[in-house]
């Protein structure tokens, strides 16, 4: 199974719309690099609305995958976290510190057209 | 009549599995979105610990009753390697697998009462409920 990535202008837009298992996030996590590097791109947005389980393995995949994109000079939004997950990672001790975050993919955009500068 | 559902872990794709399960079996008894999700969650943190650490394994699920409430157990049983200091994983941060270390001490805190019993070279029996509220 594979997370589809779409390209739009400088940006990279993901939405999460299966259960993802451990060898679906890791394959995401590889093909995103990828891509950053093949298109250039300068922000990605992953939208988890459909996501409605995060545990601790795709929690660290989701932020390390943050962390990486960084270090190559993308910078990721994680948007759309539902509510019974948010709560969810909290009670797991998770607090996913220094992810930027958005309620939403329109939120999201913004987010990264600000940080970046327009 | 209480039915049991178990799913065996022995491969990746059975991590979803346990916890589609899980999720399925909390929805049915009438457990809300969030505590789906918590229930849902604390099955794959404990079959990915069956799966890293024992290979083999099963989850099984349970609804259970009392006087005055219901609520789901789950169950976690391995015959891998065991745990040599309990008190040691049941510490936040601990990992000797360079994951997050949320592992245990996080599904006590998604569950209402956790049990563990584990013995070296024999493996790991981790009981768990989750009472609707």
């Amino acid at each position: 199974m594979r997370i589809p990535i779409l390209k739009l202008h400088n940006y990279l837009l993901i939405s999460i719309q299966t259960e993802i298992d451990d060898q679906t996030a890791i394959k995401f996590q590889e093909d995103l690099l990828a891509k950053i590097h093949k298109t250039g791109a300068i922000g990605v947005v992953i939208d988890l609305t459909s996501v409605d389980i995060i545990d601790s393995f795709i929690a660290k995949v989701l932020g390390d995958v943050v962390s990486m994109s960084d270090l190559m000079g993308a910078r990721v939004v994680l948007t759309g976290i539902q509510p019974a997950v948010a709560m969810t990672l909290i009670d797991l001790g998770i607090h996913l510190q220094n992810v930027p975050t958005a309620l939403d993919l329109e939120q999201g955009l913004v987010k990264l057209h600000q940080e970046l500068g327009g | 009549m209480n039915p049991r559902s178990c799913v065996n872990i022995h491969k990746e794709w059975d991590i979803v599995g346990a916890r589609q399960l899980g999720r399925e079996m909390a929805k049915e008894i009438g457990f809300g979105t969030v505590d789906q999700a918590r229930i849902a969650t604390a099955v794959s943190e404990l079959a990915r610990n069956i799966y890293l650490y024992a290979k083999n394994g099963q989850v099984c699920f349970e609804y259970i009753y009392t006087n005055s409430q219901k609520g789901i157990l789950m169950t976690a049983v391995d015959t891998g390697p065991g745990i040599k200091d309990i008190s040691s994983v049941m510490q936040d941060g601990y990992t000797t697998s360079g994951g997050l270390g949320a592992g245990l001490p996080g599904v006590k805190r998604l569950m209402d009462d956790f049990d563990i019993e584990s013995a070296v070279g024999e493996g790991t029996k981790i009981k768990a409920i989750k009472w609707i509220r």
